[in-house]
């Protein structure tokens, strides 16, 4: 045992243990939960920042464990997991802060945020995972510590919104299972490996692998609300604000997406999936859900409920790039994986933040919100903005380079379809902000908070962690070509993906 | 030490000392519970030492006093007596510590002899080596384990212990009629005797009909499941977290030696097709009850009916990786299974009733009971980490190499469907009960809440312990054809 086997157990234990000891504090005891919740953030984005380094030195992470006489739990750092990781130590320790200034004063914290640890020890296993087992493991891990969040609020309303996510998830899990066991028995490794393993199988196996893929898709399909496996997601949505951030931007959603991804390279291999002519149904399914999910945010007026659909039409593109047979759409769609992140939980902060301190849930109480809390209406302009790909922020990056890469695909279908999605894009987020901007305030808020500290808008704790990320969309967009920027770092895992070792 | 350690001879000691203290704690009952919780450490202790002897020395035999077969006693023990026996010493000790706090001093009194002669009896079926020394220890079983549930001689229990003794002896008759039928037959009582002897003469398919039909009805697996659910849930509940997690798996040990040795290349491949398929009717039809149930004890009842018929997959299939999966299966059902009961007891007492829809925020009122269901819950539906995790692995890697899909359907089908009860129960507990609660909450030992918690982490972290166990299965191939 040496650090760098010590390195990735350590970035998963950095939140199971605050976790597992905030479970068992006494409800009255904040500040020492806060210090650990936080401490634990720290390390684990401190530990990341160590691997991250250390893999640019050349150095290799991995961490073994036998779960069955041949079947090992892996996890292992390379470039992709890092990719995740980092976006969900990062926003991750956002949304705890986030988190805890949403919560003050509410009942059950503990509960809440040692579920909320395990939520992200099981996202951050998921992005270390060295093999589909692994994988599978944190996956399913991800959906048990999820549901208690969903719940949280313990109304009949956030019983059934739960038991809706389950029924998703846990036959999306299923799918999945069954996908692991059969490839396990065609191959007798489930590793994750550059190109892929499945390239040297006997084509005699060739049918079984699409169905195999089919299943594999499915069930990473559900978590990443691919159409018609959403339903879950805007239902979710009943949750406290920072769990809807966590669900969408952090952990489950993006556990999908980043599934899909590591499915398309890591198992399949980019090529041989070409050859099997996988790629372009899985295109297929990413555009219809980008426009559907974009045609039913249009007709929303919860504010939180529009975000949701959003979300299942946004995250779509990093499946979209992934499909698109060629390194310049792959790297439009990995950049998209941190791009989505930064920009939905900007969107997701300020939502909450309407919410706590005005009431405000639907788009049409949002009149005149940009002069009373113009802090957070800028973040939330900012992300809109994003989201639609406007100039000089991160959406326009993943844009096009999604559609140059659509190009280069010869897939000129797709460069119409993420057109429209940006029109609906525009046409969902622009009336908010004309309402939020430039409508007159009402007479009086749903349920308003008059400010009680110096803040004037909304207390510290919920107001920088939008303001945080709302920068780092702008960042992202304008210094995109900077080494260490997500895109450079989306770069080189597509470099090493097509360019080296070709089998 | 070692030498120490490995030359005591701890199958007796597993035995014996039960015995002994059931005996003292009849006759002395001021000690009884210091000495229940001492003799269930120490057969924890001896289950390892036992798993160590094995490990070193192999297959483990034993005559006592000398006698061999086919007069005397024989003790044999390979990796699926330790199986048994550490699911028995495990269990035994968790269900005994809750008991120390769950009864009152009375009811204590009758309860610890019983109890421990039902440990002994559990211990000795799981170290018999030949027919005549099973059907004993398996009545000695069947009779305690029906004192037990007698035990708070209410109208209800006593009711539902008589249909239990019923049961249970019509069970082990048509078993020893089975017996005496192959002895009169063929000349021997011996399990290796016998499988070299055995002719396919009319004697031989009646006996091994009579046998394993009065096997299945003490199993409870599908049809012969009726009497399960009211016996189960009627029981005190460390009663009925023993009689899931170890009393029905007795007599499938029987079965499952039996079918191994003697039936299984005998009866053929329809025989294990149609016990599949029993075993696969018992999944859906008992998960589907469960679902359906409104009390909590009765849901976990009748999910032990479902999950028997996952043990009963493996027999159509019929590899050694079946065989493993099965007995890992067994393993965390019968950790997670005693503390779904015993958490179901601890919010029984609370509320004073298991009504599910009125579980009214047990989350918050009792976490760790709460979360011992869940974690129990996990391990049932199958899902990681956990015991249930790897044996459901194992057995859908068996099924999809023979290209049984209609099994590995069926498996997937009945994990979602327990995560559909399980999660009924759970979600009821996160909320508010339509109806305001006039009863009083009991207070709840924190003794009875850890057992429960501890039980289902082990069922958990079963799923970490598959290298170890896997291997000491292995010993004296139990599922290759050699056996007692």
């Amino acid at each position: 045992m040496n650090w760098q086997v010590w390195l990735p157990l350590l970035v998963v234990l950095s939140s199971l243990l605050p976790g597992l000891i905030i479970f068992v504090l006494p409800e009255n005891r904040v500040g020492l939960r806060t210090v650990l919740n936080i401490s634990g953030a720290i390390a684990k984005l401190f530990l990341v920042g160590w691997m991250l380094w250390g893999v640019a030195e050349g150095h290799h992470f991995e961490a073994r464990l036998a779960l069955l006489p041949d079947i090992e739990l892996v996890l292992r750092a390379d470039p992709l997991a890092l990719l995740f990781v980092t976006l969900s130590a990062v926003l991750w320790l956002l949304t705890t802060m986030y988190a805890i200034g949403y919560l003050e004063g509410s009942p059950h914290r503990s509960r809440f945020f040692g579920f909320f640890s395990l939520c992200v020890t099981a996202a951050t296993g998921v992005a270390l995972s060295g093999n589909l087992l692994t994988f599978l493991v944190f996956y399913e891990l991800l959906t048990l510590t999820t549901y208690p969040l969903v719940v949280h609020r313990g109304t009949e309303m956030a019983r059934q919104a739960g038991q809706s996510y389950l029924i998703y998830t846990l036959a999306g899990g299923a799918l999945l299972l069954l996908g692991t066991v059969w490839l396990y028995t065609l191959t007798g490794t489930l590793e994750f490996t550059e190109h892929g393993f499945l390239h040297e199988l006997d084509t005699a196996h060739h049918p079984s692998l699409i169905i195999i893929f089919i299943l594999l898709i499915a069930g990473m399909g559900v978590k990443a609300a691919l159409v018609p496996l959403h339903g879950w997601l805007p239902k979710a949505m009943i949750a406290p604000a920072p769990v809807s951030a966590l669900l969408h931007a952090v952990a489950v959603v993006k556990a999908g997406a980043f599934g899909i991804v590591r499915v398309v390279y890591d198992v399949y291999g980019v090529e041989f999936a070409q050859m099997l002519n996988l790629l372009t149904p899985l295109a297929i399914a990413a555009s219809v859900t980008i426009i559907w999910g974009s045609l039913r945010a249009l007709f929303q007026d919860d504010l939180k409920k529009r975000l949701a659909y959003s979300t299942v039409s946004q995250v779509s593109y990093i499946a979209l790039g992934v499909a698109l047979f060629g390194p310049i759409g792959t790297i439009g769609g990995l950049v998209h994986l941190v791009h989505q992140g930064i920009m939905k939980i900007t969107l997701f902060f300020c939502a909450g933040n309407y919410a706590e301190k005005l009431g405000i849930h639907r788009i049409s109480q949002m009149n005149g919100t940009g002069r009373r809390m113009p802090l957070t209406t800028i973040a939330f302009s900012v992300a809109a903005l994003g989201m639609m790909g406007a100039p000089l922020t991160a959406g326009a990056v993943s844009k096009a380079w999604l559609m140059d890469g659509a190009t280069a695909a010869n897939m000129p279908w797709v460069v119409w379809v993420l057109w429209a999605s940006s029109l609906l894009n525009a046409a969902y987020f622009l009336p908010i902000l004309w309402r939020s901007w430039f409508l007159s305030q009402p007479y009086a808020w749903p349920n308003d908070h008059p400010p009680i500290r110096q803040w004037r808008e909304a207390p510290w704790l919920l107001l920088l962690p939008p303001l945080v990320t709302g920068t780092a969309i702008l960042v992202a967009g304008v210094f995109a070509t900077f080494e260490m920027s997500p895109l450079a770092w989306a770069q080189l895992i597509t470099d090493r993906e097509y360019f080296r070792g070709v089998p | 030490m070692t030498d120490v350690w490995m030359g005591v001879p701890w199958a007796v000691i597993l035995i014996v000392l039960p015995l002994a203290a059931a005996m003292t704690a009849f006759v002395w009952p001021r000690i009884s519970q210091l000495l229940v919780l001492g003799c269930s450490l120490v057969i924890v202790l001896a289950v390892t030492g036992l798993a160590l002897q094995l490990w070193y020395h192999g297959v483990f035999h034993h005559a006592l006093g000398g006698w061999g077969a086919p007069l005397g006693i024989e003790l044999y023990a390979d990796g699926l007596s330790l199986v048994l026996l550490a699911a028995t010493g495990l269990v035994g000790a968790g269900v005994s510590v809750y008991a120390s706090a769950y009864f009152s001093v009375e009811e204590k009194r009758r309860f610890w002899p019983i109890w421990l002669f039902l440990l002994a009896a559990l211990n000795a079926l799981f170290l018999s080596a030949d027919l005549f020394n099973l059907y004993v220890t398996l009545e000695l079983m069947g009779l305690a384990a029906v004192a037990l549930t007698a035990l708070p001689g209410s109208r209800d229990a006593l009711a539902g212990a008589a249909r239990y003794l019923f049961v249970s002896l019509l069970g082990s008759l048509a078993y020893l009629l089975g017996v005496a039928l192959l002895y009169h037959a063929f000349g021997s009582l011996d399990i290796a005797v016998l499988a070299e002897r055995l002719r396919p003469v009319p004697a031989a398919w009646v006996a091994l009909g009579l046998m394993s039909a009065g096997l299945l009805l003490k199993t409870a697996l599908f049809p012969l499941h009726f009497w399960l659910p009211p016996a189960h849930s009627s029981a005190p509940s460390p009663v009925s977290a023993v009689l899931s997690a170890l009393v029905i798996k007795a007599s499938l040990y029987i079965l499952l030696r039996l079918w191994i040795m003697l039936f299984g290349p005998f009866a053929g491949d329809g025989v294990a097709a149609f016990l599949g398929l029993l075993g696969v009717a018992a999944i859906l039809w008992g998960s589907v009850q469960a679902l359906r149930q409104t009390r909590l004890k009765l849901l976990v009842a009748y999910s032990t009916v479902a999950q028997i018929g996952y043990l009963f997959l493996a027999f159509p299939l019929a590899t050694v990786a079946s065989w493993n999966a099965t007995m890992v299966l067994l393993l965390s059902h019968a950790l997670a299974k005693s503390a779904m009961f015993l958490a179901a007891g601890n919010f029984l007492n609370f509320g004073g009733h298991d009504r599910i829809a009125d579980l009214d925020h047990i989350v918050q009122r009792l976490p760790l009971s709460a979360f011992a269901f869940a974690l129990a819950g996990v391990s049932l539906m199958g899902l990681p980490p956990s015991g249930g995790f790897i044996g459901k692995w194992l057995l859908l890697e068996a099924a999809l190499v023979q290209g049984r899909w209609d099994l590995a359907a069926v498996m997937l089908l009945g994990g979602l469907l327990t995560a559909a009860y399980v999660f009924k129960v759970l979600g009821k507990s996160f909320t508010q009960a339509d109806v305001a609660c006039t009863y009083q909450p009991k207070e709840i030992p924190a003794r009875m809440q850890w057992v429960a918690l501890i039980l289902a982490c082990g069922a958990i972290l079963l799923g970490f312990g598959g290298t170890p166990l896997l291997p000491l299965l292995e010993i004296g191939v139990p599922f290759d054809g050699s056996g007692p």
